[in-house]
C-alpha cells in the first residue's frame, strides 16, 4: 500500500500543475534569445520558436511500415497508433469508436495479428509492419473479405466494417471460424451498431469454406 | 398510370448490392471528421463535473500555456454567437424551452455539460491542456432521478400532447376482465459507433464549409446560418457518410455551434470528436419513462376500454415529447380509449428521437399488456389481435391506405414454429434451459414529405440523381439508384449514380422518421418520368420508349438534359391512415439458475408496402431486430443519482448487443404495394424494424419462465429471486 501511495506521489511531482519542464524550455531558449539582440528575442518568441525547440525533446523517432510503405516519422510517446494513423498519415479508413478497446472500429494488424489501435501507442509498433483497411485489397482487386461483405451486405453505415473486416481476416487466419459460434465469439470484439452481425457472420463463413488464401 | 411503371419490379428478387459498398469495405468512406483541411487545430472539451450550481472560478492559465494551445474559450471569454443574442434558436428546441447555450454564462445545468473548449494544433494537446482548466463551483442541489419526480409531471404545451379521450375510458373498472399494469423502459442511449464530428472551416469572413456528423445537412445549414446570421448558402453543410445516428443527429446540438465559432475565432478550420462518454451527455438519449395500462375485456377477449399513461423525462431546460401513448389509440379496434403523456424535468442533458422514437416506448407497454392479457385470458396472443383488429382507423373513421397486419401475423408464426408453443408458461425445458416464444407488434405512420431532385442524362448516358438527403446507413443512395432503374428500364443500375449529403444541392427533409424511401423516392421517381418525357419530346413521334440516350443527345448536339423536380405527397392522402406495421417473433432460452437469456430464433415481418430494394430492406429489419433485442435485454443508462453523473459511459458498461448475442434472424416482407403513400407503393420501415421487439422478447421471457418483466433490460438480477 505504501508503495503505491509513493507512486502516486511521484507521479504527481513529475507532473506539477505549471509545467516547469515546459516553462524552463520556454524561458531557457528566450534567454539564450536574449543573450544576442532584443530584437531577435522578440522574434524568436513571435515565431514560436521555443515551442519548436520544445517539440524536439518532445518526439520520438518511430519507423513503422504500413500498408507495405516504410516511414520515418517522429510522434510524441502519447499519440495511439489509431490517431497516427488517422490524423498524421490520413488513413482513415481505420476507425476511431471508443478510444478504449471497448469496440473493434480500430482494428488493424500488427506483424499479422488483429490489435486495437486506440490501446496502443504508436512508439509499440516500431520496427513493425501494419496493415489497415486501406491495405488489404490487392490493387484494385478486393480481398475476398471484402468481396464477402458486399456480397452478404455485411454492413449498413459503413462505421464499424473496416475493423470488422481486419477481425474476420485475422479470425479466419487464427483457426478460431470453425462454426457459427466460434465466428460470434471470436467476433464479439467488434461491435455493429445498425445490426448486420448475421450478414458479417454468413460472409466470414463463405470465405472460410471458399478456402481461399486470407 | 405512373404508378403502373413500377408493378414491374418482381416480388422478392434478391435486390443489388449496396451502392456505396466498395468505398465501405475499403476504408475510402469519409465520414466527418476524415476530410483534409489544412492548417486543421483540434477542440477538446472540458467538462462540468457537478451537476447543478454555478461556475465560481474558472482557471484555464495552465491550458492556455500548454504546448500547441491557439485559444481556451470559457463564458468568460467566449466571443458571443450573433444568434444567440437576438434570442434566435439555431438549435431548434422540440417543442418548449430553448436549447443550451455554450459558454454565454455560468450556470451548469447538467453534469458533463461543457465549461472551457480547448483549441490546440494537435488532438493530443489539445486534450492535455483540456485537463489543465480547473474549475470551482457553487453547487446546487439536484435531481437527476426521474423515477423520484413522476408526481411532478405535466402535460406538454401543444394540442398535440392533450390527454385524449374516446368513449369512456374509465369503464375498465367494470369490465369482467381487466388488468392494471406498470412499465418501465430506462435511458437507451443510441451509440452509434462513428462518434460526433464536425470539421468547421471557414473560407471567408462571412463564408464556411462544415463536414458533420448530421442526418440532415439542410437543418444544419439553416441552424448555423441563424446562429452566425449569414445567409444559408454561405454555410455549406457536407454529411456524404453518416455512420449511423439512430436519432442522435436530428439535431444540430450545442457543440456543433461552439466548433463553429471557435474556428471563426482562431481564424482556422476545428476539428471536434466528441469522446464516447460525451455521447451519453451531448447528443441525446431515449428518455426515462414511466407507464401505466389499464384495460378491459370481455371474457371472449374483446377490448372493452384501454387507459395508457406515460410520464417521461426532459431536461431542465428544454421540454422533449415524443409520440409514446400515440399507437394505443388506433392500434386496436376499442371503443373506449384514453391517453396521458406528461413529461417532468430533471438535471439532465435534453433526450431526442432515438430509433422508434416514443413508439418504441409505448409498444413495449402496450404489447406486454396485450401478451398479459391473453394470459388471463388463456388465450392465444395471435388470436386475441386478430379479435380485436382494428380494420379502420378507430381514431378517425379513416380507413387504412393499406393494411395486411393479419397476413405479417401468420407469415411469421409460420417462419418461427408458433405452433410449438405453448399457451401456459414455463412448460418446456431443453438441456436444462426454459424456453419459450413470444411476439409483439410495431407501428409507424407512412407519410410523404417534399422532396426536390435534380436529374441529369450525361454525355455518356449516365444518370446522374442529385438530392440534399444523406444516408445514415439504410441505404437511402441504394433504394434510390433501383427506383430510378425501374423508371428508366435499360440503364443499367453501374450507369445511375445518386449524389447526396450537401446542403448545395437541391433540398431534401433530414433523414429520420422512416420518411426518406417515401418522400425522396417519390421525387426520383417523378424527376426521372419528367426526364424521360423531356427526352421523348426531343425526339418526337415514333421514337421508342427506351432510346439510347447517349446518342440522342450527341444527335442532337446537347452536353446533357436535366430537369429539377419538387414532389410531396397527393392530397389524397388526407382521405386515408397510412402505416407501416410490423410483427416481431423471438424464441427465447432462460437459463433457471442463473436467470441468463439467450434470443434462439428471430423472426421479423413489415408490412411496410412495396420492397424497393430488398437486400438493403433485409438489412433494415435485421439491424432494427437487433437494436429491439438490445433495448430489451441489456442497454441501460446508468446515473448514479447522488452524482448525477452516469457510471457507464461507455460501451463496457453500456451493453449493447454484440456478435455473440445474436442469432440468425429471419426479414419477411408482405411485399404488398401501398399507392396512396407514393408511387412506387413503398413505406418506411426503418422504426418498425424496432418498435415491438422489446415486448416481443419480454413475452418470450414470461412464456419461458412465467416471469413478467415490466422494467426494461430484462437482466438476470431480475429473473432470479
Amino acid at each position: 500500500m505504501e508503495d503505491q501511495n509513493n507512486g502516486f506521489e511521484a507521479e504527481d511531482t513529475l507532473q506539477p500543475k505549471d509545467n516547469p519542464r515546459r516553462d524552463f524550455l520556454k524561458k531557457s531558449s528566450l534567454l539564450t534569445a536574449v543573450a544576442l539582440t532584443p530584437g531577435v528575442a522578440v522574434k524568436a518568441a513571435e515565431n514560436h520558436l521555443d515551442e519548436k525547440i520544445a517539440a524536439v525533446f518532445e518526439k520520438l523517432s518511430l519507423d513503422v511500415t504500413v500498408n507495405g510503405t516504410a516511414h520515418n516519422l517522429s510522434v510524441e510517446p502519447r499519440v495511439t497508433l489509431l490517431d497516427l494513423l488517422r490524423e498524421q498519415l490520413h488513413l482513415t479508413g481505420t476507425k476511431k469508436g471508443c478510444d478504449y478497446g471497448q469496440c473493434g472500429a480500430c482494428t488493424v494488424h500488427v506483424d499479422g495479428h488483429r490489435v486495437n489501435s486506440c490501446l496502443t501507442l504508436a512508439m509499440m509498433v516500431d520496427g513493425k509492419k501494419v496493415t489497415t483497411i486501406e491495405g488489404l485489397a490487392k490493387g484494385d482487386e478486393l480481398h475476398p473479405m471484402q468481396e464477402a461483405f458486399i456480397k452478404h451486405d455485411g454492413f449498413q453505415c459503413g462505421y464499424c466494417t473496416p475493423g470488422q473486416i481486419m477481425s474476420a481476416v485475422a479470425c479466419i487466419r487464427e483457426g478460431h471460424a470453425n462454426s457459427e459460434a466460434e465466428i460470434r465469439e471470436y467476433m464479439s470484439g467488434n461491435i455493429c451498431r445498425c445490426g448486420a452481425y448475421p450478414n458479417i457472420v454468413n460472409a466470414i463463413q463463405e470465405v472460410k469454406t471458399g478456402g481461399q488464401q486470407v | 398510370m405512373k404508378q403502373q411503371e413500377l408493378l414491374n419490379i418482381p416480388p422478392f428478387t434478391e435486390g443489388i448490392d449496396r451502392v456505396d459498398g466498395r468505398l465501405k469495405v475499403t476504408g475510402a468512406a469519409k465520414y466527418a471528421a476524415e476530410f483534409e483541411v489544412p492548417g486543421m487545430t483540434y477542440a477538446v472539451f472540458a467538462n462540468s463535473t457537478i451537476t447543478k450550481g454555478t461556475i465560481k472560478t474558472i482557471d484555464i492559465k495552465a491550458a492556455e500555456k500548454a504546448p500547441g494551445v491557439l485559444a481556451v474559450f470559457t463564458y468568460l471569454n467566449a466571443p458571443k454567437v450573433p444568434g444567440y443574442e437576438t434570442g434566435g434558436d439555431p438549435s431548434k428546441p422540440p417543442s418548449g424551452g430553448g436549447p443550451l447555450k455554450l459558454f454565454v454564462d455560468n450556470t451548469v445545468k447538467y453534469n458533463g455539460q461543457p465549461v472551457a473548449m480547448v483549441i490546440a494544433d494537435s488532438f493530443e494537446r489539445a486534450t492535455y491542456a483540456a485537463s489543465l482548466v480547473k474549475a470551482e463551483y457553487n453547487k446546487e442541489a439536484h435531481q437527476t432521478d426521474t423515477s423520484k419526480v413522476l408526481d411532478k409531471a405535466a402535460t406538454p404545451k401543444g394540442s398535440r400532447f392533450a390527454d385524449y379521450k374516446r368513449g369512456t375510458p374509465d369503464d375498465w373498472q367494470s369490465a369482467p376482465v381487466k388488468l392494471e399494469t406498470e412499465y418501465v423502459v430506462p435511458i437507451d442511449v443510441h451509440n452509434p459507433m462513428e462518434l460526433s464530428a464536425i470539421i468547421a472551416h471557414w473560407t471567408a469572413d462571412d463564408k464556411l464549409t462544415v463536414y458533420d456528423k448530421t442526418q440532415g445537412v439542410k437543418s444544419t445549414q439553416n441552424a448555423i446560418a441563424q446562429a452566425f446570421k449569414l445567409p444559408p448558402d454561405n454555410v455549406q453543410v457536407t454529411a456524404k457518410f453518416v455512420g449511423g445516428a439512430f436519432g442522435n443527429a436530428l439535431r444540430t446540438w450545442p457543440h456543433e455551434i461552439a466548433a463553429v465559432m471557435a474556428a471563426k475565432q482562431v481564424k482556422r478550420p476545428v476539428k471536434l470528436v466528441l469522446t464516447r462518454e460525451m455521447q451519453f451527455y451531448t447528443v441525446g438519449y431515449r428518455p426515462y419513462t414511466w407507464q401505466k395500462i389499464n384495460v378491459g375485456a370481455t371474457a371472449d377477449g374483446k377490448l372493452t376500454s384501454i387507459v395508457h399513461e406515460a410520464r417521461a423525462q426532459t431536461s431542465s431546460f428544454e421540454e422533449f415529447t415524443e409520440g409514446t401513448v400515440n399507437m394505443t389509440r388506433f392500434m386496436y379496434a376499442c371503443p373506449n380509449v384514453g391517453t396521458i403523456y406528461k413529461i417532468t424535468p430533471v438535471d439532465v442533458n435534453t433526450p431526442t428521437w432515438m430509433r422508434g422514437p416514443g413508439e418504441a416506448t409505448g409498444a413495449f407497454a402496450l404489447e406486454s399488456a396485450i401478451d398479459e392479457l391473453a394470459d388471463k385470458l388463456n388465450m392465444d396472443p395471435i388470436e386475441l389481435r386478430i379479435r380485436n383488429h382494428a380494420d379502420i382507423d378507430p381514431q378517425n373513421g379513416k380507413p387504412f391506405s393499406t393494411k395486411y397486419l393479419k397476413e405479417a401475423y401468420q407469415m411469421g408464426a409460420d417462419k418461427i414454429g408458433w405452433q410449438n408453443r405453448k399457451n401456459k408458461p414455463r412448460s418446456v425445458q431443453e438441456n436444462g434451459w426454459l424456453i419459450g416464444y413470444g411476439m409483439g407488434s410495431g407501428v409507424f405512420g407512412a407519410g410523404r414529405g417534399r422532396a426536390t431532385v435534380k436529374a441529369t442524362m450525361q454525355s455518356d448516358g449516365t444518370l446522374l440523381l442529385q438530392t440534399a438527403v444523406t444516408d445514415i446507413g439504410v441505404g437511402t443512395g441504394t433504394a434510390m439508384t433501383q427506383i430510378a432503374s425501374e423508371v428508366f428500364t435499360g440503364i443499367p443500375v453501374s450507369k445511375i449514380k445518386f449524389e447526396l449529403g450537401d446542403s448545395s444541392l437541391p433540398p431534401s427533409p433530414t433523414q429520420g422518421g422512416s420518411m426518406i424511401t417515401s418522400t425522396v423516392g417519390g421525387a426520383v421517381h417523378d424527376a426521372c418520368i419528367a426526364l424521360k418525357e423531356k427526352f421523348q419530346q426531343l425526339i418526337g413521334n415514333g421514337g421508342t420508349d427506351k432510346p439510347d440516350y447517349a446518342q440522342v443527345l450527341k444527335d442532337k448536339n446537347l452536353p446533357q438534359l436535366d430537369v429539377t423536380i419538387t414532389s410531396s405527397g397527393s392530397s389524397e392522402m388526407r382521405n386515408f391512415s397510412s402505416y407501416s406495421y410490423s410483427v416481431h417473433f423471438v424464441q427465447v432460452k432462460v437459463h433457471p439458475k442463473t436467470g441468463v437469456v439467450r434470443v434462439n430464433k428471430v423472426v421479423s415481418v413489415a408490412d411496410s408496402g412495396h420492397i424497393v430494394s430488398p437486400k438493403t430492406a433485409r438489412s433494415q429489419v435485421i439491424g432494427g431486430a437487433i437494436g429491439g433485442i438490445g433495448m430489451a435485454l441489456m442497454e441501460e443508462g446508468v446515473i448514479d443519482h447522488r452524482f448525477g453523473r452516469y457510471v457507464n459511459a461507455d460501451l463496457a458498461g453500456y451493453h449493447v448487443p454484440v456478435h455473440a448475442d445474436i442469432p440468425q434472424i429471419e426479414a419477411l416482407f408482405v411485399n404488398k404495394p401501398d399507392y396512396k403513400v407514393n408511387p412506387m407503393g413503398a413505406k418506411g420501415m426503418g422504426e418498425i424494424a424496432l418498435i415491438g421487439m422489446s415486448a416481443a422478447v419480454a413475452n418470450a421471457v414470461y412464456n419461458a419462465t412465467g416471469k413478467r418483466i415490466r422494467e426494461l433490460p430484462i437482466t438476470p438480477d431480475k429473473l432470479l429471486g
